[in-house]
């Protein structure tokens, strides 16, 4: 293009469309992608400048070794502030966004009053363009447009690949993605620093590119109300979404603010955001691009997937082998207290290799907390839960579900906005067995058809009823083939002909090997499933043992039907 | 840096607590709204300044006193609230749209404002703008006194009537859990538009003390975002005197820090607050 000799307009105005949307893409890397809102973008943005700026412009350094600089120091300037943000576990939404934009406004405060800057702006205007064509227009053209096919590749490469995925479920629930097995802080902090390495390097061009930068001008909120509205206008569940979005807004402030209406310009920009945001809250977009096509198709599930057979166990130990089990899991003394309520008093209980525990008591006895704790949504105050030999307790939740732990939610928690599939196979990547996105899918289709959903294999969790959303818990909880899985209700709420089904079901499960905790109201699956059983009561272990020995126990009785009146 | 003397930071400090009711006026209308409706309303701002003008045009060119203003700004502004909300409820938008489609609002309501009034700085002049009591040795301005007032009277009526009446137990109900409150007969649309208007007339009443007060300009709108949030936000979504609360307590420690360092450190000072406070406290609000 700048080899064509066109006026200098064209190649500015190009300039403008490519700087915005590399700064409406790396935002949408981290924002777009995991919901974590930023409005601080500007900042990252304004490092960049700030750091060319003064490099070139103070110390003469040559224009293009600042890039990398630029990209160095706001990466660093985001991963300082993600790695004390990202810990605080209710940052996040709207206070996510306030925050990030007062950081701009601190940083601004800083440059502004120290020799960054220090009052009256920095001059760039003795500094070369380097000559990347005929023109120093062309010459930012050429940066632009390189800078802005890069972003966008890193962008789609992070959407199909395991980070992108990982992100996706970040967004839609953070807590359900880390005891999943997603490293939700890490790769928040990645996709934050990826962000802002890239505004960084947007920032040294532009700061080249306007030659003057002032505090003021940079650290404004234009910036990221700009992108924000670019990229939610595209679609931020998409790779391209922000581009188009920055493509369609700097065309329309530019037909509209060159012309003397500025005014009625900014008034029109206006409308079209309200519009934008009522009409099509999804982005241009929307879903249709945000489909995720994994490029498997249907037929190569046919065979069973190989990576299973491995762990089949061939044999079902009778019941009463049970006792000479190894212990799996040993939970001692463990406690839990949500604002003075004792959930979990102090449970001790073992888990045996190959079994089916169920785990019974009334309601508020602890079963779902005790779950929870185990998986690591929640903090224990006290106790350990020692699990091959290290005690989950004291690990992060995504490192428990490496470990080879695996839950449901008595609530489906899927992830809205992933396919059917894409939410097994999140699980498959993620778990114990941390397969690569493409063997996922496949592993993803298997256990669909093993718990008859391969049918809604394309669908959003959305349109499944209750039966379905219940067992792709299930599904989910098999592709992370896990050594332990913990069925929280699994059950409940289905119909007597679905629970049949679901008994089946988990049937097959124990007879692939895996360790079962079935924690259940309907007795009558308890009785038909577990070997052994553990009554809570108040948080505590109220019995353990063989089913029809607890059952019997009058103490049992009166814990879940209450005392008995003469 | 030099120490200033104790009348110059008593001043400060008194200047600290008059801007702080002003960030607590506009963070009134703005936090209840959030705490309570889930829209964070950027176009608070732009309503503020709307009024601001209107008064001014009402005041300087109509001849009418500024404070007579309000008998018109209110109903026009409360309105101007309940369409909003009513706008934004019609297409259930969720809280961070709502922020995103209330800044078009704001950049049209901008733009309208550079239309019929310019870009140019625009300050009113009054019977109440240069009047200053003497109180010990420490001067007060008039029309800053009137904002410091009115943000106390509205905030302790507001938390009064959130309080002791029916329809505030209903707002406050509707605000923890809607679908339960509408179940116990709340009627959800009729409160929340009528908080909204509540909200709007809020605005309405901030600017008219901004334009008491400050030199008007559009491209200002956007310039009292950044500290007012963080007022709202230490002060406690929902809350009406909590705003004001905090509002004072930026400004005191922003007019000090301008006293000690210079005026440009200013921001940092409530910025670093928000930070904190929005990384140390222990839960949502």
């Amino acid at each position: 293009m700048p080899f064509l000799h066109l006026p200098a307009f064209y190649e500015s105005f190009l300039y403008i469309v490519f700087h915005w949307i590399v700064l409406a893409t790396s935002w949408n890397i981290l924002s777009g992608y995991s919901g974590y809102f930023s409005f601080g973008h500007g900042a990252f943005f304004g490092a960049g400048v700030y750091t060319t700026a003064v490099l070139a412009g103070k110390y003469d350094v040559p224009f293009l070794w600042t890039l990398p600089a630029a990209a160095l120091v706001a990466a660093l300037l985001g991963l300082g502030l993600g790695a004390v943000v990202f810990r605080v576990r209710h940052v996040r939404g709207e206070l996510f966004a306030l925050l990030t934009l007062a950081a701009t406004f601190v940083l601004a405060t800083i440059v502004l009053n120290t020799p960054i800057d220090g009052g009256p702006g920095v001059y760039l205007s003795a500094v070369p363009v380097p000559k990347l064509a005929p023109t120093p227009s062309g010459s930012f053209y050429m940066m632009a447009l390189v800078l802005a096919i890069g972003t966008i590749a890193i962008a789609y490469a992070i959407a199909r690949a395991r980070l992108g995925l990982g992100l996706f479920a970040i967004h839609d629930d953070e807590d359900a993605a880390e005891v999943m097995g997603v490293p939700a802080y890490r790769y928040k902090l990645v996709a934050f620093g990826v962000s802002c390495a890239l505004a960084g390097v947007a920032g040294g061009i532009q700061a080249l590119f306007v030659s003057y930068v002032t505090a003021n001008g940079t650290f404004n909120i234009t910036v990221p109300l700009t992108v924000v509205l670019m990229s939610v206008l595209g679609g931020t569940r998409s790779w391209i979404g922000p581009a188009i979005g920055a493509t369609a807004i700097t065309i329309l402030l530019y037909a509209t603010t060159a012309a003397d209406q500025a005014v009625a310009g900014k008034a029109v920009v206006g409308a079209v955001l309200v519009a934008a945001i009522l009409l099509m809250p999804e982005g241009i977009l929307g879903r249709t691009f945000a489909r995720r096509g994994r490029g498997v198709p249907p037929a190569s599930s046919a065979s069973p997937v190989p990576v299973h057979t491995d762990a089949v166990v061939a044999a079902i130990e009778s019941p009463s082998a049970a006792a000479e089990r190894t212990v799996l899991l040993a939970v001692r003394g463990v406690a839990k207290s949500f604002k003075g309520v004792r959930a979990l008093d102090g449970v001790d209980l073992d888990v045996r290799e190959g079994e089916v525990l169920g785990v019974i008591g009334p309601n508020g006895s602890g079963k779902s907390t005790l779950i929870n704790v185990v998986s690591g949504h929640f903090r224990a105050d006290a106790g350990s839960a020692r699990f091959g030999g290290v005690d989950l307790l004291a690990l992060p939740a995504h490192r428990i579900a490496r470990a080879g732990v695996a839950r449901t939610y008595q609530i489906p928690r899927p992830f809205a906005h992933l396919t059917v599939r894409d939410n097994v196979a999140l699980a498959a990547m993620f778990g114990g067995t941390a397969l690569d996105p493409r063997h996922a899918a496949e592993v993803a289709l298997h256990w669909l058809q093993f718990t008859g959903l391969a049918a809604r294999a394309d669908a959003y969790p959305g349109d499944l009823n209750l039966h379905q959303a219940k067992f792709l818990e299930l599904a989910r909880g098999l592709a992370a083939r896990p050594r332990l899985l913990m069925l929280d209700e699994v059950l409940s709420g289905l119909t007597p002909a679905e629970i049949d089904g679901a008994i089946d079901l988990i049937l097959r499960i124990r007879a692939q090997g895996t360790t079962i905790v079935l924690v259940e109201h309907v007795m009558r699956v308890v009785t038909a499933l577990a070997e052994r059983i553990v009554v809570l009561d108040q948080g505590r272990v109220l019995a353990e043992g063989r089913t029809a020995d607890v059952m019997a126990r009058p103490d049992v009785a009166v814990a879940y039907l209450g005392v008995p009146h003469a | 840096m030099t120490f200033p003397s104790g009348t110059l930071l008593a001043q400060s400090a008194l200047s600290g607590v008059f801007i702080g009711s002003m960030y607590g006026l506009l963070g009134m209308g703005l936090g209840l709204a959030w705490g309570l409706l889930h829209i964070i309303n950027l176009a608070h701002f732009g309503f503020a300044f709307l009024a601001a003008y209107l008064c001014y045009q009402l005041a300087s060119v109509g001849g009418i006193d500024p404070l007579l203003t309000l008998a018109l700004i209110i109903p026009l502004f409360f309105a101007l609230g309940m369409a909003v909300q009513w706008l934004l409820s019609r297409f259930s938008v969720s809280p961070l749209n709502s922020l995103l489609a209330t800044f078009g609002l704001t950049a049209i309501i901008e733009a309208g404002i550079q239309y019929f009034w310019t870009a140019d700085f625009r300050k009113l002049e009054s019977v109440y703008s240069g009047q200053k009591l003497r109180v010990g040795g420490l001067f007060v301005p008039v029309p800053e006194l009137l904002t410091l007032v009115l943000a106390l009277v509205l905030g302790f009526s507001i938390w009064a009537a959130m309080r002791y009446t029916n329809l505030g137990r209903a707002l406050r109900a509707l605000a923890e859990d809607a679908p339960m409150a509408a179940a116990f007969g709340v009627n959800r649309r009729a409160h929340a538009l009528l908080l909204a208007g509540v909200c709007g007339a809020l605005a309405g009443i901030a600017g008219v003390c901004l334009a008491l007060s400050f030199t008007l300009t559009p491209s200002q709108i956007y310039a009292w975002v950044g500290v007012v949030f963080a007022a709202v936000m230490l002060g406690g979504l929902g809350s009406p005197l909590g705003p004001v609360a905090a509002g004072m307590v930026v400004g005191v420690s922003e007019a000090v820090t301008m006293a000690f360092a210079s005026p440009s450190w200013a921001p940092i000072v409530s910025f670093s607050l928000l930070i904190a406070l929005l990384l140390l406290r222990p839960g949502r609000t």
